[in-house]
Formats: structure tokens, sequence, C-alpha cells
């Protein structure tokens, strides 16, 4: 078995990393600019980001690639060079991780809209996806995080674009929020659907990411759990951001976040991390916990 | 006759149902009814159900595209027939999403939830710089500025335009929104304004140029 889905299924609670977007912020990345263009330009910038995290607890770090897809690289006029920024960001994860510790390419959504809604072909969003992936494993990740879902077409897209062209592990999530409706995407995808259709797609791990904070990711990982035999991942952002001092700083400090996020791990995640407004701070409170917890299992 | 065909025009938009709803409109104006009144009667009606529904959970982001997609098309009938005041209407907003992002489907559920209440919307499109907003705003005249952003990366863009806003001392009252947007950041950046959800940002853009605006609930 891949090495990363062996530690999975250890059974011990795999601890991911915070935040890379607000993270590059508090070390200045301008407002609207390329943040997967930092890899190349500010490579020290994205290696101390993953230092910082594997200092503070992590198991595993997510490469600095949310965006560096085709359709989303173009509005900077970088869509030719997919390949160069995923493999320069998996080499500079990969250049701070210990020995035993997970390196995964993050993959976040084109932004377009599928037909017949929108203007993207599913075969054309399959192969924007397909050409990030290729070139996240080509660089050496130990798997591939699709994350930050709401449509559900486009979900299974990247992570059947994931299955057949790579033998990359798929860690799968959606971002879903409380309603009248209960928790949903923006879409209107329900936990239910969004597991059932992951599962037939052939995600390795199911869970969610980003959101308005730990409390509703709870609500999440509770409604999740006994829906699926499949490991769960939770990356909570840290609350709602605030501008104070010309950064978005997030109402949920580590301190807020503490008993939370082990409510989180209680309720049976395999993988659990840290999205928007999360840095290595929140990331050494949650291996703290998981310290303490040590003897607790699934 | 002609009500119930408006309240079918208004039902094929809830519906999403384009191609009736074309065929509506183009029945209506045979008819000899004014582009205003299938507008006033028949469409906005139609939209202001969907954006109930889109606020209150009953309806996600598909269906209101589909709805668009509807009215949209009995608009373009409608705009040649509409009379530069009309088209005008309570006031013109300024929108676009910001620098850096290209995420539009919010904004565009915006804009045309405003256009749907009798505002002249410009829709700057997607990574609009400072520049473009302020030029549109002084060629436009305009009452509002709507910016959207949905990234933690791009929503910090909204204080550039504010700020130079303020430097040019341009009367225009500003409004933000987008996913992780909040009240407190608006107030923080210096928005006059935040709204959580399309139905919520006509009800702001009203109150911004002084409308006062009734309770709405789904029937």
């Amino acid at each position: 078995m891949n090495k990363f889905l062996e530690a999975v299924k250890s059974g011990k609670v795999l601890l991911c990393d915070g935040a890379m977007g607000t993270e590059l912020q508090k070390r200045n990345l301008p407002s609207g600019a390329c943040p997967e263009e930092y890899n190349i330009s500010h490579p020290e910038i994205v290696r101390s980001i993953h230092k910082d995290y594997f200092d503070a607890g992590s198991d595993i770090v997510e490469t600095n690639t949310f965006g560096a897809n085709r359709a989303r690289l173009k509005l900077h006029g970088y869509e030719n060079r997919v390949r160069e920024f995923c493999l320069a960001a998996v080499s500079l994860a990969k250049s701070v991780c210990p020995e035993g510790k997970f390196v995964a390419g993050s993959v976040g959504p084109t932004g377009d809209l599928l037909e017949p809604l929108g203007n993207l072909p599913e075969q054309e969003a399959y192969d924007i996806f397909a050409e990030q992936i290729k070139a996240l494993e080509e660089g050496g990740a130990d798997a591939v995080y699709v994350e930050t879902m709401m449509a559900v077409e486009e979900a299974v897209i990247a992570v059947k674009a994931a299955k057949e062209n790579t033998s990359l592990p798929v860690v799968a999530s959606m971002t879903f929020e409380l309603g009248n409706a209960g928790l949903r995407t923006m879409w209107g995808v329900d936990i239910k659907t969004s597991i059932e259709k992951y599962s037939e797609a052939g995600a390795d791990v199911i869970g969610a990411n980003c959101g308005k904070g730990f409390d509703e990711m709870i609500a999440i990982v509770k409604e999740m759990r006994p829906l699926t035999q499949k490991p769960i991942i939770a990356q909570s952002n840290a609350g709602i951001p605030e501008w104070i001092h010309g950064i978005s700083v997030y109402t949920e400090t580590p301190e807020v976040m503490s008993p939370k996020a082990e409510e989180i791990l209680k309720s049976g995640v395999n993988i659990i991390g840290g999205c928007c407004g999360t840095g290595p701070a929140h990331i050494k409170r949650i291996r703290e916990i998981l310290d303490r917890l040590a003897d607790y299992h699934i | 006759m002609t009500v119930e065909l408006l309240k079918e025009l208004s039902d094929a938009v809830i519906d999403g149902n384009k191609d009736k709803s074309v065929e509506l409109t183009n029945k209506l104006l045979d008819l000899g009814m004014n582009a205003k009144d299938i507008l006033d009667n028949g469409l906005l009606p139609g939209m202001e159900v969907v954006g109930i529904r889109f606020r209150d959970n009953i309806i996600f982001v598909p269906q209101v595209l589909i709805s668009a997609r509807a009215m949209k098309s009995s608009l373009a009938l409608l705009e040649p027939l509409l009379s530069k005041a009309e088209l005008k209407g309570s006031g013109t907003v300024i929108i676009g999403t910001v620098k850096g992002d290209i995420h539009d489907i919010g904004k565009n559920i915006v804009a045309m939830m405003l256009r749907s209440s009798g505002f002249s919307v410009i829709d700057l499109g997607i990574d609009t710089r400072a520049e473009k907003f302020l030029d549109a705003i002084k060629k436009e005249n305009a009452e509002i500025v709507g910016m959207s952003a949905l990234l933690t990366t791009t929503m910090g863009y909204m204080k550039t335009v504010i700020d130079r806003i303020k430097e040019e001392n341009i009367l225009v009252k500003v409004m933000v929104g987008g996913a992780p947007i909040s009240k407190a950041f608006a107030d923080q950046i210096g928005a006059d304004g935040y709204a959580k959800n399309a139905t919520d940002a006509v009800k702001l853009a009203k109150s911004l140029i002084g409308i006062v605006t009734k309770e709405e609930t789904v029937e």
C-alpha cells in the first residue's frame, strides 16, 4: 500500500498544516497577486511557511498550488506555466519535509462554471485538472488534495482526473455552510450526496475544508462520520476574517480553537488541519492535543 | 387574460424556463402591452421570488443561474423598447470582482438582482483594478459601487479601491460582499455597507440611496 494511505489507515490521527494564502499575506503577498507565482519568485517564503508547519508538528503539508491550473492562472497570463509552478511547489515542500512526513498537492476549483450553466465543457475541466495533477505527481507529491469544491460535478471530474492519470491517493473535500437547509455547499450539495459522489469517483479520504469556522466543522464531521467507512478529513477556517492593520485577521485564535479542535478529533476524523486564517500556532495547539490524546484511537 | 400571462411569465422565470419566458414576453408584446409593464409586473416579481428563495436556502446557485438566464433572454426583447429613463431606473451601480479574483458567480447574481429591482448596473467583470472602478464611477455618475471577492488573498484589494475613492473625494456609496467578507471587515475597510446575499444586497443598495423597503417574505 502507498505509504500515505498506510499512515492514514494506521488508526493514528494525522495532522495536516494550516493555511497557505493567509500566511503568504502575512509575508506581504499583495492583494490580487498570483500566490502560485511565489513558488518561482519567492521560493524562500513558500519554503519557510512549509517549514513552520512541519516545525509546529504537521504530518502533512499542502503545496502552494491551490490555483495552479490553466483556467485560474490565465488571469495572470501564466496559463502555460502550470507544470513549472507545480514542480517548483512540490520541490519546495519536499525540501523541508522530514523523513516519514508527507507532501500533498493542493488542487482547487477551476473558478469557471461547467456547461450547461457556464461555458466550461466537461472534457476541458478534466484536462485542466489532469494537467495539474500529473505535474504534482511528477514533482513527487505523496497525495493529491481536491479541495474547496462546491459543485459536485466539478469535484467528481477532479477526482477522476487524479485517479485515471496518476497513482496518487486522493483526498477530496467540499466546502459546506450551515443554512436553513442544513449543511450545504453554495451549489446546494449536502453531505450525503458529497460522500456518495466522492466515493463513486474513487476518493480515498473524504471530508470538508474552509467554511465559517470550527463550530460548523464539528457539526459537519458529526454528520459525516456515520455515513461512510472511509477516512475523514476536516480542515476548518479560523472563523471569519476581520481587517486589522492591513491584513485579514481571523476571529478564532489558537486558544479559542483548542476545545473545538478537540471535539472534532473525538468526533472521528482521521486527518485534521486548518484552512484560511489558521497558522503554525493553531497547528502547534492541535499537535499538543493529539499528543495528550495519544492513547485515543478512533 | 394579460394578468394570467404576466403570472405565467413570473412562473417561467422562477422555474428557469427560458423558452417559455421568451414566448410569453413576445406574446404580451404582441398583445400591445408596453415593455415597462411586462418588466415590472412579469419579470421582476419572478426574480424577486427567486432572490428570496435563494436567501432562504430553498434554492441554490444553479437554480438562480437558470432563472437568471430566462430573465435575461426576456429582458433582451424588452430593452430596445425601454426609454433611457426607464433603463436608468432608481440609480446606477458599478459592480465588479476585484483585482486578482476571477470569481464572478456571486457578483453576477447580485448584478442581476439589482437589475431586477430597477437599478441600472454597469458590470466591470472580473479582475477589476481601482482605476477601472474609478473611471466607471465618474463616467456613469454612479450612486453606488459594489465590489466582490471570494479569496482571502484578494479581499484586501477592496480597501485599496475605497482608499482611492476617498483620496479623490468621489461621492459614491460603497457596498461589498463575497464568501470571506463580514460586516466587521466592511466597517474596518470603510465600506458603506455589506450584504450577505443578493437579496440583502438589493435592500442595502436601496437604503444607501434612500429608498425604504418593506420586509419581504416567501409566499
